[in-house]
């Protein structure tokens, strides 16, 4: 491996450079004739989006730090201030605020796309797995930045979820103590929960990096879930896919901008408005929208240390869901129980979100119940015993094959040939 | 643009004018995006509305006795404002522009009818440390004015520079008399 690069760029300032770090060739390798499957659809948007999401959260946030003052004292009036003297703090404070939420919007269904094309699989396990790495410290910088405003709901979130780690036996408390640098939810807490904050997205890069990495050795999945068999089954990928996710990204910054110019504190809590109280806890605390469903879930076990187990064990269960899911078919195309279940699984995790954002009481309790009872179901029991039961239909030969021969093989409808990819 | 259509349509070479003005026109068209993103970021560290409105003091200048200088803050600076003697005057009044480093009038740089009465930033011109010359126990050089403790340069009473390195006389900030005894500065 030692040895200077043989570089094939022209221009004598690029090769010079090339020659000795050959990140043009990587560049153009990685992201300009990286061979990808020729049949994605809008789905396969969401990766790049969510880079695109925390590249924004970055930025508005290193804006957003050079006026916060993260201190109990000041950390109200210094986002009030943001919000009112500082030129576009407005903007700046309301991209970050619903930044969050579309983060979470985006990765969500960039999940679903991995669960509906069963992109978890063979070879792709490390992949999602350190995907679901990347989810879990997403949450954590949500859940701090979410302190960072010091309003009531910041405080009282941050004290309900630094108390899950109470209902650990024996060392609980101790930990909780630690994780507070005090007695309560205060000062200490508030400053480093900001270091964590700015410190973590460049964790969550470094793994996104990974994930990038991981991706780029299995190269991607596609709706068809069938690997790629020759050239005529992928494209590079600029200009195809660059220009592709140029359209996603018009699309997803269009919603991203209605929120924020229409609706910004659509997806907030008024309560945040007040500054935090350590004696008063408002009537009614919810989380963020996007941690509602772990909520319910945290809150149909009637038990402190039962709950958070299973809290945590919802994510936990993603990591294992390459080896839970035995069918060696991806694509929910080719698997129509799967595929029906799916759907009943979403709804069921959209009822947890509704029902941990409704009071515990009454029927929601029950609903909670039920939803949690069923998340756990579908990866341990369904997901199981699906991949043997289920008859999938016959996947297609190829990508640039998409309809099948009839059995006997004869020759294929001229529409269906990719004749012009020759070129490449 | 149908002709060009028409023989791309017959493959032949494709019309490599209309490609380049397309790309022009995406990458322009990218560039004014990203632009106008930068721009709000780039201008919250611009100062914002409450700094702004604390761009202006207003300042007694009775308590200030003749031949001594007070320092008033303003925008987070300090000025200088200074009670001169009429011998002070005189002597500033009577340098000849061609002696002067950074040539400007006394007369230019107090309000008339105020002649007693100079104000100026109190932020050598040179690297921006405060000089002394304050309090008449102070070092004040060799011209009377102020004497910039870190590089020596020297100041007359009229606050312009006779002694480098600093390359300008000390700045009269925007300022005016509200009565006799009372200036608002900036």
């Amino acid at each position: 491996m030692v040895g200077l690069h043989k570089s094939e760029f022209k221009n004598p300032v690029i090769n010079w450079v090339d020659t000795r770090l050959p990140l043009f060739t990587m560049m153009t390798k990685e992201y300009g004739v990286f061979p990808t499957p020729k049949n994605f659809n809008y789905f396969w948007n969401f990766g790049a989006l969510a880079m695109i999401n925390l590249m924004i959260m970055i930025v508005t946030g290193i804006f957003l730090a050079m006026n916060y003052n993260a201190s109990t004292a000041g950390a109200f009036d210094s986002v009030e201030r943001i919000v009112r003297d500082v030129n576009y703090g407005w903007l700046l404070r309301y991209v970050h605020a619903n930044g969050a939420s579309m983060f979470f919007i985006v990765v969500y269904i960039h999940m679903f796309r991995g669960l509906y094309y069963g992109s978890y699989k063979k070879p792709r396990e490390l992949l999602w797995m350190i995907g679901v790495v990347i989810l879990l410290l997403m949450m954590a910088t949500a859940f701090m930045g979410y302190v960072l405003p010091w309003g009531q709901m910041s405080y009282w979130g941050a004290t309900v979820i630094t108390n899950l780690f109470s209902a650990i036996p024996v060392v609980g408390d101790y930990i909780v103590t630690l994780l507070w640098g005090g007695f309560s939810v205060d000062n200490p807490t508030l400053n480093r929960f900001f270091s964590l904050h700015y410190l973590m997205p460049f964790v969550i890069t470094g793994v996104v990096f990974l994930h990038v990495v991981a991706l780029h050795i299995t190269g991607s999945n596609n709706p068809l879930g069938i690997e790629p068999k020759s050239s005529q089954d992928t494209l590079p990928f600029h200009p195809y896919y660059t220009i592709k996710d140029s359209v996603g990204m018009c699309v997803y910054l269009m919603v991203f901008a209605a929120l924020v110019f229409f609706a910004p504190d659509y997806l907030g809590h008024a309560d945040n408005y007040t500054p935090a109280n350590p004696l008063v806890t408002p009537a009614h605390i919810v989380p963020e929208w996007y941690f509602l469903p772990f909520y319910a879930i945290l809150r149909s076990v009637p038990s402190k240390l039962g709950g958070v187990i299973m809290m945590f064990g919802s994510i936990a269960i993603l990591f294992v869901l390459p080896w839970l899911d035995t069918s060696p078919v991806r694509s929910a195309k080719f698997r129509p129980i799967y595929r029906q279940l799916l759907y009943v699984f979403v709804v069921v995790c959209i009822t947890l979100g509704v029902a941990g954002g409704k009071p515990p009481e009454g029927i929601w309790v029950v609903i909670g119940r039920v939803c949690t009872a069923y998340y756990f179901l579908h990866f341990l029991v369904i997901l199981p015993l699906l991949g043997k039961l289920e008859k999938p239909l016959p996947l297609p030969e190829s990508i640039a094959n998409p309809v099948l021969t009839p059995i006997g093989g004869g020759p294929l409808p001229g529409g269906a040939m990719a004749k012009p990819m020759e070129k490449m | 643009m149908s002709a060009t259509a028409h023989v791309q349509g017959d493959g032949h070479a494709p019309d490599h004018s209309k490609r380049d003005f397309l790309k022009l026109v995406a990458a322009s068209g990218a560039a004014i995006g990203v632009g106008s993103l930068a721009w709000p970021l780039i201008d919250s560290m611009n100062p914002s509305g409450d700094v702004l409105a604390l761009s202006s003091v207003e300042f007694d200048l009775a308590p200030v006795p003749l031949g001594q200088a007070v320092t008033v803050v303003w925008r987070g600076k300090p000025v200088f404002v200074r009670h001169r003697t009429p011998d002070e005057i005189k002597t500033a009044e009577a340098v000849k522009l061609s002696e002067l480093g950074d040539p400007q009038l006394d007369s230019d740089r107090v309000k008339a009818g105020h002649e007693q009465w100079l104000v100026v930033v109190g932020i050598c011109t040179h690297l921006g440390c405060v000089p002394l010359g304050n309090k008449s126990t102070d070092p004040r050089g060799d011209f009377g004015g102020w004497f910039c403790p870190c590089h020596g340069s020297q100041y007359d009473v009229s606050g312009r520079m006779r002694h480098g390195p600093a390359p300008a006389n000390l700045a009269v900030p925007p300022y005016a008399f509200m009565s006799d005894t009372r200036i608002k500065i900036g």
